[in-house]
């Protein structure tokens, strides 16, 4: 596969500690949701981001606080890698009263604006012009803010990813988008359903934008792509495509155990497991076991309490039923 | 006091705006140097600069995706979609992004936006492009519906629709954009969510909305001729619904006409006999009486497109014949 290898990273190894533990809380995050599917605890549907964490951990590093995630149905990790803490995004999955949107969204939903996270969308295509709507609002107020739209490789065959590149790049707007190219659309190959190899790249020279591919699962080439972009486009130079190559280890959703991957396949993904490869990583550059060991065991003790704080969450109440249809906070229609 | 065209008052409505709030934005096909299709933006790229008008590609889910990005982060967009008809190729933004996610996020976000749309027939210009599609948008929680039926109203109800925080649709009778009236200089501001009686008579109330707006006045006009005295209530916004207006005045004739533009199923007037039936059931002197277009796809020879639509004459016959039955 041509996919493009540079990882030097952040410069600061506090700062590629800070990445690794972000990719391990995603990790630890996840495997505990679907723990708690297991328990029936979280209902509905569920999508796991589990093997594909370098994408969101590299992004949200090189991102600046006031920067906007656009994300998926696939938005767990999108969302804890921006700093929303584990307790509401655990507590909206078990559709308690203490989660992130007092489970009026759900696990496909999560949406903190105080941090950035401006919502997860889960019809395939349609944050990409929402995200372009982000990045003309920063562009006409004169902010530095970028707008970083994460989908799916299924994404790039839905007629919003064309209409969104192609105006993104005409009123040249802030915004990446950032295809995480799982190879399985669903329950299908990609390729199988799509006219060219990579499916996001090959589109954005289609729409004058450079054709980028990258290790996905590299935390460090994902940051270094990410601040590339993100200076772009601060300069005013314009949008992005970027196309992360990457695998779930799981299958699309809760409901789906992936056996229709052939198992050469997962094996040599799960043998490119960012985790392991970035720890691995660390302590060439200098980083020590402990400190490696002591960031693993304060993810997994930040796990135990979202989950019981979770668990002990109230069921909502009646009076959220009817609230927030309209800014006024309520939903009358009539007088 | 000018007089001015319902066209004309879009742009005015939207200028006045514009110059109050710097957040108020426009996007759309042919909105700029064009001045839209239906001439609804004129002098607006020359008063406002290229930054605050802009036209777009023929992308309407790019139009209204970048409207709803513009407005959770704090602008307030109006996107022109060209025909109402082209709101299928955008729904999902619609219908399942703007509408629901203040909603789904609890009321984190907020969509102060409006999306203008030339709406309805009359013009000859067939299926795809004639839709009343008013009833498309009112059955989706989390959308507001604008409907105006006069110059006067147009920017009245698009300056209370561009200060509002929550998304608009506000739809434009294609065939009232060169209808005139005088309308008085200086700010004009209304209110969403208020019907306006037009005539009051003491038999029967006709209930209508846009371009049926004036057919109904015209109606009732005739009908006083051969001794119906009706009364006329233009609804202008079917969400929110003005109910308590239309049930007063559909309790003090007893009697209840709707005229609907749109075809005949899932109309909103099939949602008022409804509020009436439940509500006022007992003040009913006979039964209420939907006059709407039947539930075909709109032909477009003039004169099968005209024996769809209500019509003055269609509206006086059916309420003479139920009035005397």
């Amino acid at each position: 596969m041509a996919t493009t290898t540079v990882h030097s990273g952040p410069t600061e190894l506090a700062t590629k500690l800070d990445m690794y533990r972000s990719q391990v809380a995603l990790r630890q995050f996840e495997t505990r949701a679907y723990d708690l599917f297991l328990e029936n605890l979280v209902k509905g549907t569920s999508h796991l981001s589990l093997g594909q964490e370098a994408i969101a951990a590299g992004f949200a590093t090189a991102m600046k606080k006031d920067d906007w995630t656009f994300a998926t149905y696939r938005g767990h990790a999108h969302t804890l890698a921006r700093g929303v803490p584990m307790t509401p995004v655990l507590a909206e999955l078990l559709g308690r009263s203490n989660g992130l949107m007092a489970g009026k969204g759900g696990s496909m939903h999560l949406t903190s604006v105080e941090h950035g996270v401006m919502g997860s969308y889960a019809i395939i295509g349609a944050h990409l012009p929402i995200a372009c709507g982000a990045a003309w609002s920063a562009q006409y107020r004169g902010t530095d803010q970028v707008a970083v739209c994460f989908f799916g490789d299924g994404s790039t065959n839905i007629g919003s990813f064309h209409e969104a590149l192609n105006f993104a790049a005409v009123w040249k707007l802030p915004v990446i988008f950032v295809c995480e190219n799982n190879l399985w659309m669903e329950y299908t190959r990609t390729t199988e359903v799509t006219s060219v190899v990579h499916p996001a790249a090959d589109r954005a020279v289609a729409y004058g934008l450079e054709r980028i591919v990258v290790d996905g699962n590299d935390a460090d080439a994902v940051y270094d792509v990410a601040s590339t972009a993100l200076a772009r486009a601060r300069a005013g130079e314009g949008p992005s495509m970027i196309e992360a190559m990457t695998y779930r280890h799981g299958g699309h959703s809760r409901a789906d155990p992936g056996k229709y991957r052939p198992d050469e396949e997962v094996a040599e993904w799960f043998a490119k497991d960012p985790i392991p490869r970035y720890r691995a990583r660390l302590l060439d550059e200098g980083a020590s076991e402990e400190q490696l060991v002591a960031i693993e065991a304060d993810v997994a003790a930040e796990v135990e309490v979202a989950t019981e704080e979770a668990k002990a969450g109230g069921i909502p109440g009646e009076d959220l039923l009817m609230k927030d249809v309209w800014a006024d906070g309520g939903s009358s229609w009539r007088n | 006091m000018a007089q001015l065209t319902f066209r004309e008052a879009i742009a005015r409505g939207i200028a006045q705006e514009m110059r109050r709030d710097e957040s108020v934005v426009l996007l759309g096909e042919d909105i700029g140097a064009a001045g839209g299709v239906f001439k609804g933006t004129v002098g607006l790229l020359d008063e406002f600069g290229g930054v605050r008008v802009r036209d777009t590609p023929i992308s309407e889910q790019a139009i209204v995706g970048a409207a709803m990005g513009a407005a959770m982060t704090g602008l307030r967009p109006i996107a022109e979609i060209m025909f109402s008809d082209f709101f299928a190729v955008c729904w999902d933004i619609v219908a399942n992004e703007i509408a629901k996610s203040r909603y789904m996020t609890n009321g984190q976000m907020s969509f102060p936006l409006v999306i203008r749309s030339g709406n309805g027939g009359g013009l000859r210009f067939g299926a795809q492009h004639s839709q009343s599609v008013e009833n498309w948008a009112m059955m989706i929680p989390g959308l507001k519906v604008v409907v105006p039926s006069n110059a006067l109203d147009v920017i009245g109800l698009m300056a209370a629709s561009i200060r509002d925080d929550d998304p608009v649709v506000f739809l434009e009778a294609k065939v009232l954009y060169s209808s005139k009236m005088d309308v008085p200089d200086g700010e004009i501001v209304d209110t969403l969510g208020s019907a306006k009686v037009l005539r009051t008579g003491s038999d029967a109330t006709l209930v209508a909305l846009g371009a049926m707006v004036p057919k109904a006045l015209d109606a009732a006009q005739e009908l006083a001729a051969s001794g119906i005295d009706c009364t006329v209530v233009d609804v202008r916004s079917l969400v929110p619904l003005d109910t308590s207006t239309i049930l007063r005045e559909v309790g003090a004739t007893g009697r209840m006409f709707t005229v609907e533009e749109n075809p005949r199923l899932c109309g909103w007037g099939g949602e008022l006999s409804s509020i009436v039936s439940e509500e006022i059931f007992y003040d009913l002197d006979g039964p209420i009486v939907r006059i709407t277009t039947p539930h075909i796809p709109l032909p477009a020879a003039d004169a099968l497109e005209d024996m769809a639509i209500p019509s003055v004459e269609r509206i006086v016959t059916t309420v003479t014949k139920s009035m005397n039955a």
